[in-house]
């Protein structure tokens, strides 16, 4: 038995565990919401302004989040018939025909939980087009006032000062406004301030936790347990103290790990040895999320990097909110974050990753009903392999649709694209 | 002298591989994989043992006849279909124990017409045996089950009444048969088809020269070194862990040692296609598999033929009659078989069908090779479906469509592919921790 203070129980660390804590807060926050009189806001986990949301004591609530919870409890699936029984295709995101399932079903979501109806939907479009034509469904079906920004794809690898003006406009002049009248209260730039001098700390810490990857043993799995380490970034916490304190017990669990040359806590215990440091695109699934894990730890894979957990923002690259250029600020981070970046931009930061992590591979997991992420990814693959000689992998999965996972399947990839690397590293090829 | 075995234990096939230390093929194996997965590895490893003493027999008869090699072939061949017809005959009788047994579990009111229905069938079954062993037995790849299950057919299609019962009772007991270890005292056995041989071939005066080569090469010792299992059911092989390796490596390690030049190799099984990228040693630089669903497999083209109600093996040479393919649209299996029945209503003809399927199956192997990567010289083409002369066809149509004139390797062997790859991963294996130390 393992007693250190990093893996306490059910393998999960203390920052995991604390996570959970945040996370059954944050639901509270939302189930009393309406009666404390705040406003609820429906938006999304890669294009908010959450900093700016709580300025006016708004509650966000993130149906993608709903979704994955879905998935995590292996209650996705009526859900996301029931959004193709009111007429979406199968081939429709599944975060979208969950979310429509929910609604659908008297708003009563993942184990039978009621989640209270919006007052206002707020989205950015940046990463994913879907969200607009989500959120116009969302929008008839709720019948309340839309906020949203529109923001170019990343075409430069930065963002340019013609398009930081377009979106800091449109933070002025329609969303400030717009929240104003919704919320009843005054915008305070000072809070806001405030608010993205917090996001900047967390953003901080949080990068400090990747970069720890590059340790060996590496003391993190940058896929699956920093889809824990995430949550709060991604929700409510941004902005706020309990989130900064967060990343601060992060990296205290991470910084114990590594004086103590130990591997990451999973769910089948701490993994110590680590016989391949991988790189991964993508391939989520929260549906099995256990299983696919378990083919990981079986094989004494740990990823050193992950995509996936970059969805709100590449904060690792430096991208951090700046408390003196906060609506500048606010604007690029939702510009940078991965999936708005380009097909070579991608490219170029997944071969950043690989070599920097100094992995022995890299994974690319297509999602079947995710065109955003999935789109391009084969050139990125034969791209990869050129430039850094190392032994790619592609499997397809869905980040919560369970007709498109078979644990055989997957299993039988991967360990296939193992053996390959074993193989490959025995005859001496990088 | 080591030998090494490697078992590839696919979903519709079961192979193994005898090879020696310098990388040469001494026993093929084959069988069908049956429900019971060990007994499926035993029987394709023993089968392939009996390979190896066909092979150490033509050695030793080489060595001691002076006859030409065309000749030595020639009854090393006779030799072994007779051994194969012995065993064949083995079973016809087991079955008819089985299905004797079967009976005690009817209603009593027809235990007495089955019982009879069941003697006529096997009389029938054991007179004809060689006469319809000889006939249809020759194609090695024609297993246990399909050989007599096509003549029991016919047979207790005459039962009438009883058809189904019959069909029922067949179907019991012929799992009972396969799922059985058989054990084959190959010196028995061996001995008797050598009598056999005699006779026919009338080579008294060789007798003791044979003779004392059977013997020898019989009781050769086949020392065993290492077993490496691969295939979609490799993880129910009963070897240890560390002895199961991937079908994707061993798929390119195999077609690289069939054929040295290979960079491009496409494996079409039963139950899932895989496109591989190897290097100039065999080892794999990229891959890629069919997503979760049968389309593209060999399994579609089971569900084809149950469809048309024909045998797999029909099915290619089908297909090659077609003067006007049928574009299929879907390779889906379900969809597929709604297209069948519809272009059937409109009066088109099966073979163009069927060549259709054939092409929108390649087609979709296409477009898994060029997600692994594209097709470089010189691409091998294996795998069971590699049978299949009409699938041949239009591998070898599309590659030089897209990819222009370039060696195309398609071996008669090509089911092997995998277990070779196995056998040589066995043979590394071993070797390699011999030169440690």
């Amino acid at each position: 038995m393992d007693n250190s203070k990093s893996e306490q129980h059910f393998g999960k660390d203390e920052a995991m565990l604390k996570e959970k804590e945040l996370n059954v807060a944050y639901e509270k926050k939302i189930q009393n919401a309406k009666a404390e009189g705040k406003k609820l806001c429906y938006t999304l986990v890669p294009g908010n302004l959450v900093e700016l949301l709580h300025c006016f004591d708004i509650v966000p609530v993130f149906p993608e989040i709903l979704g994955l919870q879905m998935g995590l409890r292996r209650d996705a699936r009526s859900f996301i018939e029931g959004g193709e029984n009111a007429g979406y295709s199968e081939d429709v995101c599944s975060y979208v025909k969950s979310s429509v399932g929910m609604l659908l079903n008297n708003n009563i979501g993942s184990g039978g939980k009621k989640i209270p109806k919006p007052d206002f939907l707020f989205y950015i479009n940046s990463q994913c087009f879907t969200f607009m034509k989500w959120f116009e469904i969302l929008r008839k079906s709720y019948d309340c006032p839309t906020v949203a920004i529109h923001l170019p794809y990343n075409h430069h690898g930065k963002t340019t000062e013609n398009e930081l003006k377009y979106g800091v406009d449109q933070i002025k002049n329609v969303v400030i406004p717009q929240l104003e009248k919704i919320s009843g209260k005054k915008f305070d730039l000072e809070e806001l301030k405030e608010r993205l001098a917090l996001s900047r700390q967390m953003e901080q810490e949080l990068a400090w936790c990747y970069e720890s990857a590059k340790h060996r043993p590496s003391p993190v799995d940058g896929m699956f347990q920093f889809l824990y380490y995430v949550g709060p970034i991604n929700t409510y916490y941004r902005g706020t103290q309990e989130g900064v304190d967060f990343y601060k017990t992060v990296r205290k669990t991470i910084e114990e790990r590594i004086a103590a040359k130990q591997g990451p806590a999973t769910p089948f215990g701490r993994m110590d040895e680590q016989k391949y440091r991988i790189v991964m695109d993508c391939g989520i699934t929260w549906d099995h999320f256990r299983d696919y894990n378990k083919i990981f730890f079986d094989e004494k894979a740990v990823i050193v990097a992950a995509t996936y957990t970059k969805v709100s923002g590449t904060y690792d690259q430096g991208n951090f909110h700046d408390p003196d250029r906060p609506f500048e600020s606010l604007i690029e981070s939702n510009m940078t974050n991965y999936c708005n970046l380009t097909i070579p931009d991608k490219t170029n930061l997944m071969e950043k990753y690989i070599k920097e992590f100094e992995a022995d591979g890299f994974l690319i997991g297509s999602i079947k009903s995710c065109k955003s992420f999935s789109a391009g990814m084969l050139t990125m693959l034969r791209e990869l392999e050129n430039r850094t000689g190392l032994p790619g992998g592609f499997f397809e999965l869905d980040m919560m649709d369970a007709r498109y996972y078979s644990d055989s399947n997957i299993r039988n990839r991967l360990e296939s694209y193992f053996r390959m690397v074993d193989e490959r590293k025995k005859e001496g090829i990088k | 002298m080591n030998y090494f075995i490697g078992t590839d234990l696919g979903s519709t096939t079961s192979k193994s591989i005898v090879m020696d230390e310098n990388e040469r093929i001494v026993g093929r194996g084959l069988t069908n994989t049956r429900s019971n997965y060990e007994v499926a590895t035993k029987v394709a490893e023993q089968e392939a043992l009996i390979g190896a003493r066909f092979t150490f027999l033509g050695e030793e008869l080489r060595h001691e006849l002076n006859l030409s090699e065309e000749r030595i072939n020639d009854l090393i061949e006779k030799h072994e279909f007779l051994f194969r017809y012995e065993h064949y005959y083995d079973n016809v009788v087991l079955l008819h124990e089985k299905m004797e047994e079967e009976i005690e579990s009817a209603p009593s009111s027809e235990k007495k017409e089955l019982k009879n229905i069941v003697q006529e069938i096997f009389v029938e079954l054991e007179k004809n045996a060689f006469d319809y062993y000889q006939e249809a037995g020759k194609d090695k790849s024609t297993f246990f089950r399909d050989l007599i299950g096509a003549q029991y057919m016919k047979l207790a299609e005459q039962a009438n009444t009883y058809f189904e019962t019959m069909m029922s009772m067949f179907d019991k007991s012929i799992m009972i048969v396969e799922n059985h270890m058989p054990e084959i005292n190959i010196e028995k056995l061996g001995r008797k088809s050598l009598d056999k041989l005699f006779q026919i071939e009338q080579l008294e005066q060789l007798k003791s020269k044979v003779d004392k080569a059977f013997q020898i090469a019989s009781t050769r010792k086949i020392n065993i070194a290492c077993k490496v299992g691969t295939g979609y059911g490799r993880l129910r092989l009963p070897y240890p862990k560390d002895q199961i390796q991937s079908e994707i490596l061993c798929h390119g390690l195999g077609a690289h040692y069939m054929f040295p030049n290979t960079r491009t190799v496409l494996d079409i099984g039963g139950q899932d296609t895989k496109a591989i990228q190897v290097d100039e040693n065999g080892i794999v630089t990229s891959f890629q598999m069919n997503d979760r669903c049968a389309a593209g497999t060999g399994r579609f083209l089971g569900y084809v033929a149950d469809e048309l109600n024909l045998g797999l093996q029909e099915l290619g040479p089908l297909s090659l009659q077609s003067k006007k393919l049928v574009k299929i649209s879907s390779t889906c299996t379900v969809f597929s078989t709604i297209e069948i029945r519809d272009r059937l209503s409109l009066g088109e003809r099966r073979e163009d069908i069927v060549a259709g399927l054939h092409k929108a199956i390649v087609k979709r192997a296409m477009s898994l090779l060029a997600r692994s990567g594209g097709i470089y010289n010189e691409f091998t083409f294996s795998g069971g479906v590699a049978k299949n002369q009409a699938i041949i066809k239009y591998v070898k149509e599309m590659v030089e469509e897209n990819y222009g004139d370039l060696t195309i390797n398609v071996s008669g062997d090509s089911i092997f592919t995998g277990a070779a790859g196995a056998a040589l991963f066995a043979r590394k294996r071993t070797m390699t921790s011999k030169e440690e130390g």
